[in-house]
């Protein structure tokens, strides 16, 4: 039941772009055709979760015994870094499929927000191990939902004879604020 | 513009420039840490004390200090305070579930359990609805009030005695469940 | 009057909200009110004018392959002081801020000027780059936070303006008025630039 809430709450009700503003920068970025968002949320999905685990075993097993706590933005931010080169340089050398497809969006991660706020999030929340494996994964998905659904719609909008002055960021980001009050509806729901 | 060529990209630089830049950057923030650290606990037990201030009448002891908790009432925090040896009420730090996250109240209770006053610590309640919550419109209704034993404090939905928020009954809601939660610790734990 | 100059590029011509859409996460997440995000574009400035100097001091001296590790650290250092700082003297505004303050050390503007302005750059016009491009950061949250906070709360900097029983369009405070009010700017904005050139 515990675990219902937090995937419900993560996917839906505070969900990580619409509603926390977290990795707006490739929600905008890359959400102009359904496939590279697709791509996108995969390689968002693998390294949010490879990501949580790692941050919250060096805050539980290094951070908190050392009472040294304030170094947690350097150490989170350097072990996002390296987690992402580490798996771009294993996945290029284990899956090379893998590596094509989702290759190209692992360096836009490591300035993802959505990655380095979870892992401070988990913290913050006091989760247990279980819990934040969830929350990331559950955050992910809210993520893919946001981001896919944003891409569909923005597909569509390239029909369209919008105003010279709204073209590009302008139409998108009030289109994703039509996406996000859709969203609001969730509020209070858990 | 640089006439002094940049560092090479030797393995042996890298190690001692990443090495050098890690130490320096460790020593600043530690530096740094050490400088505000009691400045960071001194800010946080004023807001905490500011709190007790606002929902007790006037004591001279130091609340901070004589805290206590209750068994089955974990994160519920108790501040007894007294004028000289007299007892004359708690501030309890207590919450429940809002509309969103936890909301984080403090309600003073005199020495005969009735509600002194409340002040809200914390919360994320959807700005201009939930967020009245520590308007006095609606919080000076639990003024005087003495929860009962077994339903705590109600809102009018549920056969209680308080007025919602138009339009956040959940935030409402949440506000008494927090004073019911503290008032049933504060008897559970007897008033000290 | 090259100052001028420079801040022209900063707050319009080259903004980092408006123009270029960098740093987005804080320009939509705190800008609720006026104060928070000027509070939020003068911490992220702060940061911004010392990775600069930092990094344009340290340029000769970071080999090439560990650059960017490197200027993570010297981010994340002073992102670090910010955030001490900050909870120990403006506590209230911390809380305000909350998630967003640590999360400056991904803002894109600050690796995007260490890479393409400080490693290549003196520490003067390093320094004056972190202020006008801050600055121009901090411009453009307190202008978005300005205007949601008019129209979502009646209020600017905090002052009521209206009575306090008004109802006021609520829907600019929350998540969706951030997206819609920013849309709005940065449309109006394009307009202008595209009327002047």
């Amino acid at each position: 039941m515990e675990y219902l809430i937090i995937i419900i709450g993560a996917i839906f009700v505070n969900n990580i772009v619409l509603v926390q503003f977290l990795g707006i920068c490739p929600f905008l970025g890359v959400s102009t055709k359904i496939s590279t968002a697709t791509g996108m949320s995969a390689a968002v999905m693998f390294v949010m979760t490879l990501a949580t685990i790692v941050t919250y075993l060096a805050q539980t097993l290094i951070l908190d015994p050392l009472h040294i706590e304030f170094m947690r933005t350097v150490t989170f931010i350097l072990v996002i870094a390296a987690l992402v080169q580490m798996v771009e340089l294993i996945m290029k050398k284990v899956s090379p499929p893998l590596y094509q497809a989702l290759g190209v969006f692992l360096p836009l991660i490591t300035t993802n927000c959505a990655i380095m706020g979870v892992a401070i999030l988990v913290i913050k929340k006091d989760f247990g191990l279980a819990e934040s494996v969830v929350f990331a994964i559950a955050t992910a998905i809210g993520f893919a939902i946001a981001l896919i659904v944003f891409a569909g719609i923005r597909e569509k909008l390239d029909l369209l004879d919008v105003p010279e002055a709204m073209k590009g960021a302008p139409i998108a980001l009030i289109t994703a604020g039509l996406l996000s009050l859709a969203f609001m509806g969730f509020s209070g729901m858990v | 513009m640089a006439d002094k060529k940049k560092m090479e990209s030797t393995f042996f630089n890298m190690v001692i420039v990443l090495t050098a830049i890690a130490l320096v950057s460790s020593l600043a923030l530690g530096f740094t840490y050490i400088n505000t650290k009691d400045a960071i606990a001194a800010v946080q037990l004023k807001k905490t004390l500011d709190g007790i201030k606002e929902v007790l009448p006037e004591f001279d002891n130091n609340p901070y200090e004589s805290k206590y908790n209750v068994e089955g009432f974990e994160g519920v925090e108790f501040y007894p305070a007294k004028v000289g040896e007299d007892y004359i009420g708690t501030a309890v730090k207590t919450f429940a579930k809002g509309f969103t996250e936890d909301v984080i109240i403090m309600v003073g209770f005199d020495k005969d359990g009735k509600i002194v006053n409340t002040s809200v610590i914390q919360h994320k309640e959807t700005p201009g609805l939930g967020s009245k919550m520590s308007t006095p419109k609606f919080k000076d209704q639990f003024m005087g009030k003495l929860p009962s034993l077994e339903n705590g404090i109600k809102v009018t939905k549920d056969k209680g005695e308080i007025d919602a928020i138009s339009a956040a009954t959940i935030s409402s809601r949440a506000f008494c469940e927090a004073v019911t939660r503290g008032y049933k610790g504060l008897i559970k734990g007897g008033k000290k | 009057m090259k100052i001028g100059k420079e801040f022209y590029r900063g707050f319009i011509k080259e903004n980092p909200v408006f123009v270029l859409l960098l740093g987005m996460c804080p320009t939509l997440g705190v800008t609720g009110t006026a104060v928070n995000g000027l509070g939020m574009g003068l911490a992220t400035t702060a940061v911004l004018i010392g990775s600069n100097m930092v990094i344009s001091l340290l340029k000769n001296l970071i080999p090439e392959k560990v650059r960017i590790p490197v200027f993570i650290v010297v981010i994340a250092s002073f992102v670090t002081i910010i955030e001490l700082t900050m909870a120990a003297y403006l506590p209230d505004l911390n809380d305000q801020l909350g998630l967003f303050i640590p999360l400056i050390v991904v803002n894109c503007i600050i690796l995007g000027r260490a890479e393409a302005f400080a490693s290549k750059n003196g520490v003067g016009a390093s320094i004056l780059d972190g202020v006008v491009m801050g600055l121009g950061f901090a411009f453009a949250l307190t202008l978005l936070g300005s205007v949601r906070e008019i129209l979502g709360f009646g209020s600017i900097f905090g002052i009521k303006f209206v009575a306090e029983e008004a109802s006021t369009m609520l829907l600019f405070i929350l998540p969706p008025g951030a997206f819609i009010s920013l849309g709005i700017l940065t449309a109006a904005i394009n307009k202008l630039s595209m009327k002047k050139g």
